[in-house]
């Protein structure tokens, strides 16, 4: 091997992937470059369905199920990752190639230890003994800043919280110090408080193991704080690449540039509410909770017409039980929900078919919102028949409007099945069908978590006119600080089951916060590349101050 | 030497049924219109010639009277005749046409089998479906009824049901489907636990709709994969159970043709080395063989299965 090929670690040359649907082969990575050098990270940005899992794996010889690799070369250390046996190719994976995935959750076998599903790996590849490897998962676990590091492994998956598990998980990826880890998405699924202890982590046993990386996330900030170069992906083709300082400060591509304009959509801010008007909903003093535990702990705050009122928390903070509690499935223990000053019978069961239809709900997975077997016709007809009796003519022509209002072509989609549309779409019907019942209040729970930043807008963007249009009320569950300041005229902030804060956006975004806000707010990365440090630093600065 | 003739024979079978099942499919592609065609298209040629023995035996059970060239009970010869040009599959124990009382058999037990299982798949899904939506004691009450019937061996309970009741065809159609109605209960109810939890149910509770319409619209169709696959099993089982209460003695009762008491009358001849008494258990074996060739295929289908 010639001396300036020697820090390559990793190259992809004109990689090209396809993936098997309706019976034909359609390519999926279009002629992909790569070059990766040792203990270098590369951040692989790009929304869902631009190929950046797929050529993670590529990276390691794998493709999907349905998938194949058809053409292009991977090179790995010096070995044709292509070319080699598969046996070869499973002494590497795991050894010196590893990957982390999105869900450790679902990665990890519920019914193992932490510990022995660490040792595995070492094992199976001769690298270590069970006990060595136990001494090293304990030392492993102990740098990922993972409490109770000697015990922590000797836990079942579902007794540790999710940030742990994927702090885990990133420490088992490192049990055999491979030359390279593959991260796919390792903090989409947390919280922003929570996301900044694995990305630190992270982030100090790369450098101290001096591994090299590809980190995919479709979070430009996140990618900003791991990466030393950034690669940006767009339906299985590369926009550009250049190092993390460039591709921020100057990126070249209009679409590099759209991607990194997305959070700036914001509505005017909303005259303030006269005083005396009854609000659409009022939640009073509520306490509510599953068997014998108090999940929200007298709540209380008030939504008004043509508002949307944010409620921002973790996860486990209350937030959903709240939107359970005013829908009616989960009656409050004590306290009561007030529907235009009226109010409401705390079980669903017992509310008139008026007061249900005031109230609808456009939820978070819209995959499981809808019903798979019906096509969107039923889908948004049904509310209009039931509540409205619209019949026939008339019924048909409410479809039409209701598939125009949210910006789909009637004729073209009134017949399809939810399975014939995209993640975005399939949204956009939540919200018809929310509409179709005519309410006064919507509480979208998380509607934009699941989807890609530019989808992601566009519902925003949507919701927004249509509470203009209608006269709405929403309220608007998120753990998103990003798409509060993009809708919300209100925000209350949650913890534990005990509302933290509550008032005018302007306020919440303005010190003084109460200490749990200004570590909300202080979590959520900024596209600066030394956000992570700064902050870091700053925060271990308060606690020896402190 | 024999061992490879036999093998011959299988391959030679097992083509000439996959040449069928292939004409079959495609002339079954090409007459349907466009949409069903599509379907076809994704048939295996063990599906093809399933489906295309289960629309014999449908064929052959409607027009009896017409195909069979005796009537079904009457004596037309001497007992076990052999075969011969008139009577092509020879006589029974009592003298009357082999190749008829196949025929009428057919019928039969085919009809009563469908029927049967009609019945089980209504009265168990719909009652697991319920139990699944509404819970609570209602669940926990049909819950624990369907595991005390549950608890008693099938065939034995059958026996004991029939006895006491007494036989007539009626009341086997009853007892049948009651105690196979418990095995569709438990799958319809754990399908459905699965789908009750969904959020487009929860939306249709929130919307207010009554529980026929929650069963039926938001249930029923995403739960129809397993059931469709589990009625073609339970088709089968049935079918097997009431061959063997005739064979028993206590099902189908003479003179009424049915394969499972045409073997227990005609046992006899398997001593003189006849494979007369046979032909019906080969009925029922082909027919149980064509069910779950089509069902696997719809389970495929259904389930989204690689291979």
């Amino acid at each position: 091997m010639s001396e300036t090929h020697k820090d390559v670690l990793l190259t992809m040359k004109g990689l090209r992937i396809e993936g098997r649907s309706d019976e034909q082969w359609m390519e999926i990575v279009k002629g992909v470059d790569l070059t990766l050098h040792k203990g270098e990270v590369l951040g692989l940005i790009g929304e869902s369905g631009a190929g950046k899992s797929t050529i993670g794996l590529a990276a390691m010889g794998f493709a999907r199920d349905g998938c194949r690799i058809s053409g292009g070369e991977i090179m790995f250390d010096g070995i044709n990752m292509r070319e080699t046996s598969e046996t070869e190719r499973r002494n590497l994976r795991g050894k010196r190639i590893a990957y982390v995935a999105q869900s450790a959750a679902a990665s990890f076998n519920p019914s193992h230890k932490l510990i022995d599903q660490y040792s595995e790996a070492p094992i199976q590849h001769s690298v270590m003994s069970r006990s060595e490897a136990q001494g090293d998962a304990i030392d492993l676990y102990r740098r990922m800043q993972l409490p109770n590091p000697d015990e922590i492994g000797f836990r079942y998956p579902h007794q540790v919280s999710g940030g742990q598990l994927q702090r885990a998980m990133t420490a088992m990826a490192m049990a055999c110090r491979p030359d390279l880890i593959i991260f796919d998405e390792p903090t989409t699924a947390l919280d922003v408080t929570t996301q900044i202890e694995v990305l630190s982590a992270i982030r100090d046993i790369v450098e101290q193991f001096d591994t090299a990386a590809i980190y995919i996330t479709h979070d430009l900030a996140v990618v900003a704080q791991m990466a030393d170069k950034i690669k940006v992906l767009l339906k299985g083709e590369e926009v550009e690449e250049s190092d993390t300082k460039s591709m921020l400060n100057n990126p070249t591509q209009d679409y590099t540039k759209s991607l990194w304009a997305v959070r700036s959509f914001t509505r005017p801010d909303q005259p303030p509410v006269e005083k005396g008007t009854t609000p659409v909903v009022s939640v009073r003093n509520v306490t509510a909770g599953y068997g014998s535990i108090d999940v929200l702990k007298g709540i209380s705050f008030d939504i008004h017409a043509r508002r949307t009122m944010a409620v921002v928390g973790e996860s486990g903070s209350g937030k959903s039980t709240t939107a359970r509690v005013i829908t009616g499935l989960l009656p409050p223990r004590r306290g009561e929900v007030l529907f235009n000053g009226e109010a409401l019978p705390p079980d669903y069961r017992n509310r008139s078919r008026d007061q249900l239809r005031q109230a609808q709900m456009i939820y978070q997975m819209a995959d499981t919102a809808l019903n798979p077997k019906l096509k969107l016709r039923d889908l948004i007809g049904r509310p209009a028949q039931m509540y409205l009796g619209l019949q026939g003519k008339q019924l048909e022509d409410r479809i039409k409007d209701l598939l125009n209002l949210i910006e789909l072509e009637p004729d073209q989609y009134i017949d399809r099945l939810p399975s014939e549309l995209s993640g975005g779409q399939k949204q956009r019907i939540g919200i018809a069908r929310a509409l179709a019942a005519e309410p006064q209040f919507i509480i979208c729970d998380e509607v934009t978590s699941a989807l890609d930043q530019l989808v992601a807008e566009g519902i925003l963007k949507l919701l927004d006119k249509l509470q203009g249009e209608f006269n709405l009320a929403y309220m608007f569950i998120t753990h998103d600080l990003a798409t509060v300041k993009a809708i919300a005229d209100e925000v209350v902030v949650m913890k534990e089951g005990i509302v933290v804060e509550k008032g005018p956006k302007a306020e919440m975004f303005q010190p003084p916060h109460d200490p749990y806000t200004e570590l909300l707010l202080s979590s959520v990365p900024e596209m600066d590349p030394d956000w992570l440090s700064t902050l870091l630093e700053e925060r271990a600065r308060k606690a020896s101050g402190a | 030497m024999g061992f490879l003739i036999g093998l011959f024979w299988l391959a030679a079978v097992i083509v000439a049924s996959m040449a069928l099942g292939w004409l079959f499919r495609t002339i079954a592609i090409a007459i349907s219109p466009h949409g069903v065609a599509k379907e076809f298209r994704t048939m295996p040629l063990t599906a093809g010639f399933g489906l295309l023995m289960i629309l014999t035996y449908v064929f052959v059970a409607i027009f009896a009277p017409i195909i069979a060239p005796f009537p079904e009970t009457e004596i037309v010869g001497r007992e076990y005749q052999a075969w011969d040009n008139v009577h092509l599959l020879g006589t029974d124990n009592l003298g009357r046409d082999m190749l008829s009382r196949l025929i009428y058999g057919a019928r039969n037990t085919v009809g009563i089998a469908f029927v049967t299982t009609a019945l089980a798949f209504i009265l168990g899904s719909v009652l697991g479906l319920l139990a699944a939506v509404v819970g609570g004691w209602l669940d926990q009450f049909l819950s624990r009824t369907v595991d005390v019937l549950m608890a008693i061996p099938a065939l034995i309970f059958a026996l004991l049901l029939l006895t006491i009741v007494g036989t007539s065809i009626i009341n086997m159609i009853i007892v049948i489907a009651v105690i196979d109605a418990t095995r569709v209960f438990r799958l319809a109810r754990a399908v459905a636990m699965n789908i009750v939890v969904m959020d487009y149910v929860e939306a249709a509770k929130l919307r207010g709709e009554g529980l026929w319409r929650l069963i039926t619209r938001e249930i029923l169709p995403n739960a129809m994969a397993p059931l469709v696959a589990e009625f073609g099993l339970r088709f089968c089982f049935v079918f097997l159970t009431i061959s063997a209460l005739s064979f028993l003695g206590l099902g189908i009762q003479p003179p009424t043709a049915d394969w499972g008491s045409m073997v227990k009358d005609n046992a006899t001849l398997i001593s003189f080395g006849d494979i007369t008494p046979l032909l019906p258990a080969g009925a029922i074996a082909l027919l149980t063989v064509s069910v779950n060739f089509v069902v696997d295929w719809q389970l495929h289908r259904a389930s989204g299965l690689k291979e």
